[in-house]
């Protein structure tokens, strides 16, 4: 497979781009939800719209009524998402969640599968129990009881938590925080008895709860593939997430850098445009190649991933940790290049280092992914 | 079975038959490498039946059309013979800069007589080149060169000194850019080749902090060279005085080759053989240093993908021309570090300068030869400027 995008879905990217810079972009969404202090962080509107276009369930089998389509195409409209820094559920419910629920019972996908498809559902995942990434522990208990399990313990930064009709969570139901074995995903609906949500605002404006469980009761068909066997359907839902993750944030670096090079061509200081100076051209250049690089190992990750390529998992580490260091570089050079309008509200590009963080958090930082390429790769 | 995939086939059958086991191990040594040339000989038998098998089936050059050497195959036929070359580690059969720089400026702006007669000795390994581009005083700033020939109708009669000339101690012919009109900085050179072998001709090897001396200062004290080698066949590449054009090209090709060198095409993470290779030894690696290998694997391994983006959109024409500039300034501070980090795992054995085991200190001097990749081919500084001018299209001279 070529590392550039087939007709196909340079079609699918030109109607994202038009439809994300249109119905998506910073005035109409992020700043218009943040002003209005918005409890969701987003708009219902844009995610009903977003299900008119396809993107809703394209990760979703066909046979469950979805697109079936890949990583690749997913990765498409985040970008766009990214570069917009559109606030929706995209990547939590239409990549994380829909993973989960492709290896669910039929049951529960026709319980959950056609209100994401519609654009009427939303879905957040529960994994993180800590302020950093750490999904090889996982101390929430499931204990069985009756036919079904009783769910404790708490789970942080859970994105868009309170705004989400069922939270996928990852829970314990056998062994010791640590161990690999005995997790068990799942489907908790948003009204369950003794969930309590404390949701908080985060510097991008989305919202993220803190969670907890108090003797949660769940049905047995609550359960989202095996029981004590969730740890692969954990690892394909955070392989999806991560390389998702990794296409957002080259959307947020090619969205930042170009704001940034336009600046370089319009703003005069010292009776020149700023561009002309090599001091700041050299760096516009870095940035270049960063952004391109981290772009390479984004599309070969959803390939590989697509692929169901052994080396898929190393190659969205690279992805994952590339772009956080690149969007970072990205953000902070734009907001250095703009000078003092760079540090004002009123000036898109802080949006970008805001989100850039937020994103460069979730599922795990540039440090957490350089030290799985190293353990992956036997060092 | 697709066309493709009995191409792959009978490739593996034909590699398996043809490329000696000794030709599958990494290159370790300086004659491991095998350039071809008027005086070349070879280290052993297994190099030499690997070169012939390669020559004979074209697979020295591959992509070039038959009737000049080659083997005539499509991009996608040459992508699988490098994937199965690469499984198995074989080593190229033969290196040269006629393969790398002047054939692909042959192809594009030869004449059908100069195809026929210099592709051919370039794919069979007769002659050996080298490239007369730098002078001293006129590095990255190319256009700047002084070396002269003057116009005597049939021929010219050359002057001038060329500076980091690769082998030229050890290259037949020059490919040699030459200033023919003084008035015009761009369309004043003039692409010449000639032998070496001639009359006033003169080479001095340059060592360097290696203490090696791969670059060779080049002294041409009225050389006669001629308008042309036969019918057909001129003694110079493109029009005279447009030795611009045809160098432009050519020097696209150098920043592919040389951001190459920080690339390869498997998933191969570098900490793992240095931690290895430390513990091997007795040595620990440092936490510290263990997670500036882990930070350096991401890079490289993105760029490792990058190059494989790169080629797949050049040959599918997509790849915006300036892009092998970008290529070359990641690749080549990539390869740097790459040094750095080795030199740091090996601990004082790397300071070794000749000793058995450290093979003629071959780590330090090969972490010392890196330092030129990012001036060799045009500094990085030189690429920035590309990139932010061509790209990015940043205003100024």
């Amino acid at each position: 497979m070529p590392l550039y995008h087939t007709e196909d879905q340079a079609m699918l990217a030109d109607s994202a781009r038009g439809f994300m810079a249109e119905e998506g972009n910073i005035s109409k969404q992020l700043r218009h939800w943040r002003d209005r202090n918005c409890k969701d962080g987003f708009g219902h509107g844009l995610w009903k719209q977003m299900a008119e276009m396809g993107f809703t369930g394209m990760l979703v089998s066909e046979d469950d009524g979805g697109l079936g389509m890949g990583h690749v195409e997913a990765g498409i409209v985040l970008e766009e998402i990214g570069r917009n820094l559109t606030p929706s559920p995209f990547l939590t419910s239409s990549v994380l969640a829909a993973t989960a629920l492709g290896h669910a019972s039929s049951d529960l996908k026709g319980r959950y599968l056609p209100g994401l498809i519609e654009g009427e559902s939303v879905f957040a995942v529960a994994i993180d129990e800590t302020a950093k990434h750490r999904p090889s522990r996982i101390g929430t208990r499931a204990e069985k009881s009756g036919n079904g399990f009783k769910l404790s313990g708490s789970k942080s930064f859970v994105i868009q938590g309170a705004s989400s009709d069922m939270i996928v969570v990852a829970a314990r139901t056998s062994g010791s925080d640590e161990d690999e074995d005995g997790i068990t995903l799942f489907a908790v609906p948003q009204d369950a008895d003794g969930m309590s949500q404390n949701p908080v605002r985060l510097v991008d404006s989305s919202m993220a709860s803190h969670i907890k469980f108090d003797g949660v009761e769940l049905d047995g068909d609550a359960v989202i593939g095996e029981v004590d066997g969730g740890r692969e359907v954990l690892n394909a839902m955070l392989a999806a997430g991560r390389v998702g993750a990794a296409a957002e944030g080259v959307g947020v670096a090619q969205g930042a850098m170009d704001m940034t090079v336009d600046y370089l061509k319009q703003r005069k200081q010292f009776g020149k445009l700023i561009g002309e100076f090599q001091a700041l051209q050299h760096r516009a250049a870095h940035l270049y190649s960063e952004v391109e690089v981290a772009r390479a190992a984004t599309i070969k990750a959803q390939q590989l991933l697509d692929e169901g390529a052994p080396s898929a998992d190393l190659m969205t580490s690279v992805a994952k940790a590339k772009v956080a260091k690149a969007a970072g570089l990205a953000v902070k050079e734009g907001v250095q290049m703009h000078g003092g309008i760079g540090m004002t509200d009123e000036y898109d590009i802080g949006l970008y280092m805001k989100r850039d963080r937020a994103l460069a958090e979730f599922l795990g930082d540039a440090y957490f992914h350089a030290n799985r390429v190293a353990q992956l790769s036997g060092y | 079975m697709s066309d493709l995939e009995k191409f792959r086939a009978e490739t593996r059958e034909w590699l398996e038959a043809n490329c000696p086991e000794e030709m599958r191990q990494p290159v370790r040594e300086d004659d491991d490498v095998y350039w071809g040339g008027r005086n070349a000989t070879f280290k052993n038998d297994a190099q030499k039946a690997w070169f012939e098998a390669a020559r004979d089936k074209g697979y020295t050059v591959p992509s070039w059309p038959k009737e000049y050497g080659g083997a005539g195959l499509s991009p996608a036929e040459a992508k699988i013979l490098r994937q199965e070359m690469a499984a198995i580690g074989a080593r190229p059969p033969l290196s040269s800069f006629g393969i790398w720089m002047l054939g692909p400026a042959l192809l594009k702006f030869g004449t059908e007589g100069q195809k026929k007669r210099f592709l051919n000795e370039i794919a069979r390994g007769e002659i050996r080149w080298c490239q007369g581009y730098s002078e001293p005083g006129s590095g990255s700033d190319l256009v700047s060169m002084q070396t002269y020939g003057e116009d005597k109708g049939d021929h010219w009669i050359v002057n001038g000194q060329k500076i980091w000339t690769s082998y030229a101690d050890k290259a037949d012919w020059i490919f040699c850019l030459v200033r023919t009109n003084k008035d015009d900085k761009y369309k004043g050179i003039t692409f010449m080749l000639f032998d070496m072998a001639g009359e006033g001709v003169s080479t001095k090897p340059i060592l360097l902090i290696s203490g090696n001396s791969p670059f060779c200062e080049t002294f041409m004290d009225n050389v006669k060279v001629p308008k042309s080698y036969g019918e057909d066949c001129p003694g110079y590449v493109g029009e005279i005085n447009r030795g611009w054009d045809v160098a432009k090209y050519l020097l696209g090709h150098e920043r592919e080759m040389i951001s190459g060198m920080g690339g390869g095409d498997r998933l191969t993470a570098i900490g793992t053989a240095m931690t290895r290779h430390a513990a091997k030894n007795g040595d620990e690696i440092d936490p510290v240093l263990r997670s500036e290998m882990a930070l350096f694997d991401v890079d490289a391994l993105a760029f490792t993908a990058m190059a494989e983006k790169f080629m797949d959109e050049m040959k599918a024409g997509k790849g915006h021309p300036a892009q092998p500039n970008m290529m070359k300034y990641v690749g080549t501070e990539i390869n740097k570090r790459r040094h750095e980090l080795m030199m740091s795992a090996g601990g004082s054995r790397s300071l070794e300068w000749e000793s058995e085991e450290t093979r003629g200190g071959k780590a330090p001097r090969d972490w010392l030869r890196t330092k030129a990749n990012s001036i060799e081919g045009g500094t990085s500084e030189v690429m920035l400027n590309v990139i932010s001018k061509r790209i990015l299209e940043l205003p100024g001279g």
